[in-house]
C-alpha cells in the first residue's frame, strides 16, 4: 500500500524524520548548535523553493535574496507596530506578501527567458535592498528593524533555550515545507514543470498553459522564500537590508547546484554546506598564524576553492554525486556477492 | 555525544585547575585564595572575551586595525603576569559593518566561545542589533567601539557601556566652535542614515549648539548609506550640498565616507570647511585611503588639510606624552605590522580600560562584578583627556573633547583647550581644569 500511495510514504517518512530532529534538538545538540541547524532549515526552506523554479521549471532566478527580503520585512514591519502580535501570523502574512510579489514577478518573468530572466532578477536582488534607505521611516534605514526572538511556551521551563525553540519552529516549518513540496513535484503540476522545462513547444502541443505553470511556480517558489524570510527575522531578531545583498542571492542559487540541481535533498545538502562551510573555515584559518590582511580573507578564498572543487567533482551536485556512489556500492556488494555464491555451485551437482 | 563533551570539558577545567592551585602553592603566592573558574569564560589561568569588528567591507579602512591594536595590549599584559594570574584571550570576528552578521557572529561568540564579555564591539548600526540579546543573556558588553548615546541606558541595558565620547557631547562641542567661528557661514550636514543613530545623534548635538545662535544651515542633511552602493552616490549628495551654497559641511561618517566626501568636493572645485566628527577623520587613515588608491584612483593626502575635528586621547605626534611613547612602544613589539594612526592608540587605549576593569572586578570575577566595577569605578586616571563618566547611572565613558585642526603636513595641532559636556539639551559646555593623567610604571594599571 505504502508503495503505491506517494503521500502515505512521504507522510511516514517526513514523521520519522520529525521524530529523529526532535530528539536531536532536544538530547544531543548545544544551543549554538541548535542556532546553526535553525539556519540550515531556513536556507534549505528557500533553496527548496529555488530547487523548484530553476531545478525543476527551468527558471533561473538570481533575486532570491530579495525574495526572502520581503518576507523577512512583512514580519519585521508588522511586529514593530504590533509587538504581540503571534508568530503563525506573521509565517502566513510573509507567505502571502511574497507569494503576490512572486506572482507579480512570474508575470514579468513568464515572458523573458534564460540570461534575460537572469538580469531581470538580478536587478531585483541589487534594487530591493536600496528601498530601506529611501523610506526609512517604514524600514529603519539601513540600521533596520529590531525584533523580539521568539519565546519559549512557559511549560516547556524556565531554562529551556531559547534557541531550541528556534531550531523547533524552522525545522517544522521546513519538514511541512518539504513535505509539501515532495509531494507537489510528484503530482501532474510537478509533470507539467518538467514538461515546461524540458520542452516548451511539446508541452503546449500538450495542451499545457506554458505561462500559467511558469507563474505558478514563480508563486510557489516565491512562497517558499517568505516563509525563510520570516523565520530568518526571528533568527536575527532584526531586519536589516545588509543580510539581504546579492550574495544572498548568489549564495542559494550555488546551494542548489552543488547540492544538486533538480533534487529537493540536494537543496538541503547545499544549505548544510552553505551553513557549515564557513563555521568549519573560521575554526581553520584562527588555528593558523597569518597576517590579519590575509586572515579576514581567507575563508572566501577556501569557500571559492570548495565550490569550483565540488563543481569538478561532482558535476551533478553532492546529491547527485551521493546517488552515484551508493550506486556504485551497490553494484561492487551485488558482484561480489555473486562471486561468493559461485564456489557453491560446483557444490549442488556432489550432493 | 553530549555527555561525552561535557565530561571532557569538566575533566579539563579540573584538570587545569588542579594545576593552578598547584602551582600558587608552588610559588607560596601572597592571594588568600586561590584562582576558580568564576564565570563562563573565566578558567584559573584564562580570560576570553570577544568582539565583532569589521575586518573586511566599508567600514574596514582605518577600524579594522582596532582590535589587533587592543590584543596588542593584552599580549603586553600577558607577557607581564597577566591579570591576577590569568591571561587574556580575545577573540575578534568580521561581521563586514553588517548588522546581520553581527547578529549571527555575537551568538558564536556567546554559544559557542563561551565569552566572559564582550569587548570593543564596533559600530552603531551593528551593535544595535545584539545589545538586546547580550543585556538578555547577561554578558557584560564593555566599552561599545561607538558614541552612541543608546549605550547609556541603564534600565534597559544595563550590562552595557560606552567608551568614548558620545556623539551628542562631540557634536555640541563642534557646534560650539562653529558658531564661535563661522558664524557667517552657511551651515550643511553629511551624515551616515538617515535613521541611523550614528549620524542622528551627531546632529542632535551640533543642532543643540546652533539653534537660537541665528545661524544659516541647511534644514535637509546629505544621508549617506555605509554599503558599496551607497558609496556610488556620496557625489552626488555633495554636489546637492554645493547647490545649496554649503560653506561649513558638519559630516559624521566612517573613514572611508569622509575620504570620499572631501575627494567628491575637492573633484567638484568645491571648497567648503570639512567639520569632522573623531571617528572619521584620523589623518593618517584618511590618508592612507586617498593615496593607497581605495577611490579608484591615487590622490594627493593634502586635500584633508585643514578640517577640523576633535580628540579626546592624545595626539599622535606629541611623543613627549608618556600614553603615546608607552602605547607606541607596544604597538612596536608585539604588532609590527600595525601603522601608527588613531585607530591603534584607540584599540590599545580602550584595551587599558578593560585590564583596569578587569583587576577592580576582583581576583575571581563574575559578570556581575565586573559590570559592578565599572560603575563605581571612579577612575581619574585612564588615558583620556578627561576621567570616564561611569557611575550607577551613568554608562558613558569619557564626558569632552578637545577642538584640532589637520595641519599642512598631515598632522593634527589642538585648537583651544579641553572641554567637558553632558548629552542633555543645553547643559552647559566647560573648560576642563583637571591634571592630565600618566600612565602607571609598567603601563599596566595597579589596582
Amino acid at each position: 500500500m505504502f508503495r503505491r500511495s506517494t503521500l502515505a510514504r512521504h507522510g511516514l517518512f517526513f514523521l520519522g524524520l520529525a521524530i529523529l530532529l526532535l530528539l536531536l534538538t532536544s538530547f544531543v545538540f548545544d544551543p549554538y548548535t541548535n542556532y546553526n541547524v535553525s539556519e540550515v532549515a531556513i536556507y534549505a526552506i528557500s533553496a527548496a523553493g529555488l530547487t523548484v523554479l530553476t531545478g525543476i521549471n527551468g527558471q533561473v532566478s538570481l533575486g532570491h535574496g530579495a525574495l526572502m527580503m520581503i518576507g523577512a520585512y512583512t514580519t519585521s514591519v508588522l511586529l514593530t507596530w504590533h509587538a504581540d502580535l503571534p508568530l503563525i501570523l506573521m509565517l502566513v502574512a510573509s507567505i502571502a506578501t511574497t507569494g503576490v510579489a512572486g506572482a507579480i514577478v512570474g508575470i514579468a518573468g513568464a515572458r523573458l527567458r534564460g540570461p534575460y530572466l537572469a538580469g531581470a532578477t538580478l536587478a531585483l536582488a541589487v534594487a530591493l535592498p536600496q528601498v530601506p534607505s529611501h523610506f526609512a521611516s517604514v524600514f529603519g534605514g539601513n540600521q533596520g528593524l529590531s525584533i523580539s526572538p521568539p519565546l519559549p511556551p512557559a511549560f516547556l521551563g524556565a531554562n529551556f533555550a531559547p534557541e531550541e525553540w528556534l531550531a523547533w519552529i524552522a525545522l517544522a516549518a521546513a519538514l511541512i515545507t518539504f513535505f509539501v513540496l515532495a509531494n507537489l513535484v510528484r503530482s501532474a503540476t510537478g509533470r507539467r514543470f518538467r514538461m515546461v522545462r524540458d520542452n516548451e513547444v511539446a508541452a503546449r502541443l500538450s495542451g499545457i498553459d506554458v505561462a500559467r505553470t511558469q507563474v505558478l511556480a514563480f508563486v510557489v517558489s516565491a512562497a517558499c522564500a517568505g516563509l525563510a524570510g520570516s523565520l530568518f527575522a526571528y533568527w536575527v531578531s532584526g531586519t536589516s537590508p545588509g543580510g539581504f545583498t546579492l550574495n544572498l542571492s548568489l549564495s542559494l542559487l550555488t546551494a542548489i547546484v552543488i547540492g544538486g540541481l533538480g533534487s529537493l535533498s540536494g537543496a538541503v545538502l547545499g544549505s548544510f554546506i552553505l551553513v557549515y562551510l564557513p563555521v568549519w573555515t573560521g575554526g581553520l584559518t584562527s588555528s593558523v598564524n597569518l597576517s590579519s590582511n590575509v586572515a579576514n580573507n581567507v575563508p572566501l578564498a577556501i569557500y571559492g576553492v570548495v565550490l569550483i572543487v565540488a563543481i569538478l567533482v561532482f558535476p551533478r551536485g553532492v546529491a547527485g554525486g551521493v546517488a552515484s556512489i551508493v550506486r556504485g556500492a551497490t553494484r561492487t556488494l551485488r558482484s561480489s556477492r555473486a562471486t561468493g555464491a559461485l564456489p557453491a555451485a560446483p557444490e549442488a551437482p556432489s550432493q | 555525544m553530549r555527555p561525552e563533551i561535557s565530561r571532557s570539558r569538566t575533566w579539563t577545567v579540573a584538570a587545569v585547575s588542579g594545576a593552578a592551585v598547584l602551582l600558587t602553592a608552588a610559588c607560596g603566592s601572597s592571594s588568600p585564595t586561590a584562582n576558580t573558574a568564576s564565570a563562563p569564560g573565566v578558567t584559573a589561568t584564562t580570560v576570553t572575551i570577544g568582539s565583532t569588528q569589521p575586518l573586511t567591507g566599508p567600514a574596514a579602512p582605518g577600524y579594522s586595525e582596532i582590535a589587533p591594536a587592543a590584543n596588542a595590549y593584552f599580549k603586553y599584559v600577558n607577557a607581564h603576569g597577566g591579570v591576577n594570574g590569568r591571561k587574556i584571550t580575545y577573540t575578534y570576528l568580521d561581521d563586514q559593518y553588517n548588522p546581520t552578521s553581527t547578529a549571527t557572529q555575537t551568538r558564536k561568540l556567546v554559544l559557542q566561545d563561551q565569552i566572559f564579555a564582550m569587548f570593543q564591539a564596533l559600530g552603531t548600526p551593528t551593535h544595535l542589533s545584539v545589545v538586546s540579546y547580550l543585556n538578555s543573556e547577561h554578558v557584560p558588553d564593555l566599552f561599545v567601539a561607538s558614541g552612541c548615546n543608546c549605550w547609556n541606558s541603564t534600565s534597559q541595558y544595563p550590562n552595557t557601556f560606552g567608551w568614548q565620547p558620545n556623539y551628542t557631547i562631540e557634536g555640541k562641542i563642534l557646534g560650539q566652535y562653529i558658531v564661535q567661528n563661522f558664524a557667517s557661514k552657511k551651515v550643511g550636514f553629511f551624515l551616515q542614515g538617515p535613521n541611523d543613530e550614528f549620524g542622528a545623534d551627531g546632529l542632535m548635538g551640533v543642532m543643540d549648539s546652533l539653534q537660537g545662535k541665528g545661524l544659516n544651515v541647511d534644514s535637509t542633511p546629505a544621508y549617506y548609506t555605509p554599503t558599496a552602493a551607497g558609496a556610488m552616490a556620496v557625489g552626488a549628495a555633495i554636489a546637492g550640498l554645493q547647490a545649496q551654497g554649503v560653506q561649513v559641511i558638519v559630516s559624521f561618517s566612517v573613514p572611508l565616507f569622509t575620504a570620499i566626501a572631501e575627494a567628491s568636493a575637492a573633484g567638484l572645485n568645491y571648497h567648503p570647511q570639512f567639520v569632522v566628527s573623531n571617528v572619521g577623520s584620523d589623518p593618517p587613515t584618511l590618508s592612507a585611503i586617498l593615496t593607497g588608491g581605495a577611490l579608484g584612483h591615487k590622490l594627493p593626502a593634502g586635500l584633508i588639510a585643514g578640517t577640523i575635528s576633535d580628540t579626546y586621547l592624545p595626539l599622535l605626534t606629541d611623543a613627549s606624552n608618556p600614553w603615546v611613547s608607552l602605547f607606541q612602544g607596544i604597538k612596536a613589539t608585539y604588532a609590527p605590522s600595525l601603522p601608527w594612526d588613531g585607530n591603534v592608540e584607540y584599540g590599545m587605549a580602550e584595551a587599558y580600560t578593560f585590564v583596569q576593569a578587569l583587576k577592580a572586578a576582583g581576583q575571581n570575577p563574575t559578570r556581575a562584578s565586573i559590570v559592578a566595577a565599572v560603575q563605581s569605578s571612579h577612575w581619574n586616571d585612564g588615558p583620556g583627556l578627561t576621567p570616564y563618566a561611569y557611575s550607577s547611572s551613568d554608562h558613558n565613558g569619557f564626558t569632552g573633547v578637545q577642538m584640532v585642526t589637520v595641519d599642512a603636513t598631515g598632522n593634527l595641532t589642538t585648537l583651544g583647550p579641553v572641554q567637558t559636556t553632558d548629552d542633555t539639551s543645553g547643559g552647559a559646555i566647560v573648560t576642563y581644569s583637571g591634571a592630565a593623567s600618566t600612565p602607571p610604571t609598567g603601563g599596566i594599571p595597579s589596582d
